[in-house]
């Protein structure tokens, strides 16, 4: 069974992965969506054809209107942004609705090109769980987490930024 | 200056050992080159034409003399013994070893700086003016909210891999010497009718392939709200920039393609959300930043010094430096020095020397309070001189090549590192600087010509910023041969404007000359007292035109 990363009340852990990823909406069709984790666009079509789905997990890519879905998207067990290269961060501002905007609070997973130094970064703006890319060492990706103690902004990890921790404020 | 607590000093550390790690993995090939080009360049590694090249941050061009004298040791001990200075305030090495740079970084936190991403798609170093602090005609302090913005952007986890990157200025006095309005976000410190501070902020701008100045988005936002307006901006960015093609990636193209109400709106939209979060900044925090930036050393010395005015009286040089180089200053009985680096032909312009570097830090520290600036044309500033120090300074500045006296003339050239140095150069561009400062030798002519920028660029990513010079120089490669672009009536500062190209362009050997026509033009039609921009404004580029072409033919 594959691998991930998930945070598991504060640590990160390698573990195996429960879900299956299905990339095309074709894929999804001829399946079961138990334990699936489908793409928004055909979670999409579903709900236009009013077609009963028992959905449980989607993925968004970063082009997706996820925005509309919002209501929607409140009954899934897993939400997966995914990253088509690792250099595209547009999944950090969607992870970062999601949770504050949004008040997300189920599973956040990272999907895609999803490598080791991008990893704190994508914690810090709210993903809890992390399907490294699978040429990786996953054992080795996961050391990456406490490189950094300081963080000198808010973000979804701590919305409060240092500055009203600095000197005992 | 701002002084690392606890908090900084550990950050910079753990950037550092990250890095080290980083460095490892490549060498060793679990990181592919790929994989680790964005690592190394938020971590200010290029890899250049010979050698890899380190941008070392100087966050809003201000160091210590503590800082300077490392940045010599580094240039000494890593490099070939000097460093350049560039339009974006930071210091560049050229001949660096990938596997020296973590000790590089590490050598310089001992002294409270680091490259943490002054190149790659991220925040990028936030500048300022170089007079920030002493400048006579400052209405506000920008150095605070430019360290707060430093600390921000950060390793801000969400703005890291943005579409392309993203350079923040600040000005606060009523001449924008910071060039704001090329960057991607510009903002104006000013005070408001009811005496508030307030900032007027503009964004999209930016120089390269397409150069665009900023369009103002807001006026009016109480500083309070700096960061979280600068979020709702990256975000909108971040979610909607082009990433299909990188050349159309800047802020500035989406500005362009919303139109700057609709991005405005967009922002404002974003900004709702954000407004009085925990972003929101605090007086508690901006008097905690700001005191480091009070000079409290100030001694109190009459406004006139007899001794500097017998000086100035008895030796001609000494006063044209003075009148060029060296400026009023807030605190009476002080002034602020800027040593020239373009001393003319044989010295690129920006290039500092290990041993000059020392000069300059031990002057800071003799005659000033201990600071340096870098400004964006590449000079380095001694902020606080004592009117009375002026003259063994300037006398010391002579032994170093430093004290040409030719600030804001021609030949202060701003120019890249171009084909000597840079791989994307499609010419070179200090040739073309050495040989127009050899043909403009004669300083008595520079400075009855006055003010006059120019500016030179080896391709089309303007690190030379040529479109804001009043006279442009672009590298075009035709054919696999080096050509010369040419522009006129580019400006910074509050009248910023793009020049305009004047036709065809010219050989490497034809362009001294080429200059001399513009001159020339100048000399002939301008009115007493006329500066060289405004003379184009007046007659137009005809007059200019005709005058280079007529003698090219
Ligand atoms: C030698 C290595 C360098 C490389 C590879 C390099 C690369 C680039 C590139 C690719 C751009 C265009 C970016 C864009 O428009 O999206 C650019 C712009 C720029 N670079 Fe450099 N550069 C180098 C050195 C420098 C130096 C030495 C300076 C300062 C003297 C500098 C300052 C700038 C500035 C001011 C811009 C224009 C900013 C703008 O468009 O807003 N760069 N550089
Ligand atoms: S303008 Fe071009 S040649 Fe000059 S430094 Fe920038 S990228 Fe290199």
């Amino acid at each position: 069974m594959p691998k991930i990363i998930r945070i598991n009340a504060g640590v990160p852990q390698v573990m195996d992965d429960d879900w299956e990823l299905v990339r095309a909406a074709e894929l999804a069709s001829a399946c079961e969506p138990h334990r699936k984790i489908v793409p928004l666009s055909y979670f999409r079509s579903m709900l236009e054809e009013h077609r009963p789905s028992n959905i449980q997990a989607v993925w968004i890519s970063p082009d997706d209107d996820f925005e509309s879905l919002v209501p929607e998207l409140r009954s899934m067990k897993v939400i997966a942004v995914d990253f088509p290269t690792f250099r595209d961060g547009r999944g950090y501002s969607v992870a970062t609705l999601l949770r504050s905007r949004y008040q997300w609070d189920g599973e956040l997973r990272a999907i895609g090109d999803v490598l080791r130094d991008q990893l704190n970064y994508m914690r810090r703006c709210g993903f809890d769980s992390f399907a490294v890319r699978a040429d990786k060492d996953i054992d080795d990706a996961i050391k990456s987490f406490n490189h950094y103690s300081v963080k000198y902004q808010g973000a979804v990890d701590d919305p409060l930024p240092l500055f009203r921790r600095r000197g005992g404020l | 200056m701002y002084q690392y607590d606890e908090y900084d000093e550990v950050l910079v550390r753990e950037r550092v050992s990250e890095f080290r790690d980083q460095v490892a993995r490549r060498l060793s090939g679990d990181l592919s080159e790929e994989e680790f080009l964005p690592l190394r360049l938020q971590n200010g590694l290029y890899n250049q034409k010979h050698a890899y090249m380190l941008r070392v941050a100087i966050p809003y061009g201000v160091l210590s003399s503590a800082q300077l004298r490392m940045l010599a040791h580094i240039a000494r001990r890593y490099d070939r013994g000097y460093g350049h200075f560039t339009t974006r305030q930071n210091i560049q090495y050229n001949w660096i070893k990938l596997e020296e740079a973590p000790d590089i970084l590490q050598e310089l936190a001992t002294v409270q700086m680091h490259a943490i991403q002054t190149s790659g798609n991220c925040v990028r170093n936030i500048t300022t003016e170089q007079f920030a602090g002493v400048a006579a005609d400052e209405i506000l302090d920008p150095r605070p909210l430019a360290e707060i913005l430093r600390q921000w952007s950060t390793l801000n986890p969400e703005f890291a891999f943005l579409p392309r990157k993203f350079k923040i200025a600040l000005s606060a006095s009523k001449e924008d010497r910071a060039a704001v309005r090329m960057h991607d976000v510009g903002v104006y410190m000013h005070l408001n009718a009811a005496g508030q501070k307030v900032l007027r902020v503009f964004a999209g701008g930016g120089l390269g392939r397409t150069p665009i100045l900023s369009s103002q988005i807001r006026d009016d936002l109480p500083w309070q709200h700096l960061l979280s307006y600068v979020e709702a901006i990256l975000r909108v960015y971040n979610r909607y920039g082009r990433r299909d093609n990188k050349y159309k990636a800047r802020i500035k193209i989406l500005v362009k393609a919303l139109g700057v109400d609709a991005f405005a709106a967009e922002v404002e939209q974003e900004w709702l959300h954000l407004k009085d979060g925990p972003s929101t900044l605090t007086e508690d925090e901006y008097e905690r930043v700001a005191h480091f930036f009070r000079q409290e050393r100030y001694e109190q010395v009459d406004a006139h010094d007899p001794t500097f005015e017998r000086q100035l009286a008895d030796n001609k040089r000494f006063a044209q430096w003075v009148k060029r180089n060296v400026r009023e200053h807030k605190v009476p009985g002080y002034a602020s020095v800027t040593l020239s680096t373009k001393p003319g032909a044989g010295v690129p312009p920006g290039d500092v020397t290990a041993e000059q570097m020392e000069h300059i830090a031990a002057w800071a520290d003799e005659f000033g309070l201990g600071e340096i600036r870098i400004a964006h044309e590449q000079n380095v500033i001694l902020p606080d001189v004592r009117l009375r120090d002026l003259h063994a300074l300037w006398y010391r500045a002579v032994a170093q090549n430093l004290a040409t006296p030719n600030l804001g003339l021609l030949t202060d050239i701003i120019a890249c590192p171009g084909g000597d140095y840079c791989s994307l150069a499609n010419a070179r561009s200090l040739p073309i600087a050495e040989s127009i400062a050899r043909r403009f030798d004669d300083l008595d002519f520079l400075c009855d010509l006055g003010e006059l920028s120019l500016n030179i660029s080896g391709c089309i990513n303007a690190c030379g910023h040529h479109h804001m010079g009043n006279i442009g120089v672009l590298g075009v490669d035709k054919d696999g041969e080096e050509w010369y672009q040419v522009t006129i009536g580019g400006a910074q500062g509050n009248e910023s404007a793009l020049g305009k190209v004047i036709g065809p362009s010219f050989r490497a050997e034809e362009m001294p000359g080429v200059i001399e026509r513009l001159v020339e033009t100048y000399c002939q039609v301008r009115v007493e007292g006329e500066a060289f921009i405004d003379t184009l404004a007046r007659v137009g580029a005809e007059p200019f035109k005709a005058n280079v072409y007529h003698h090219a033919v």
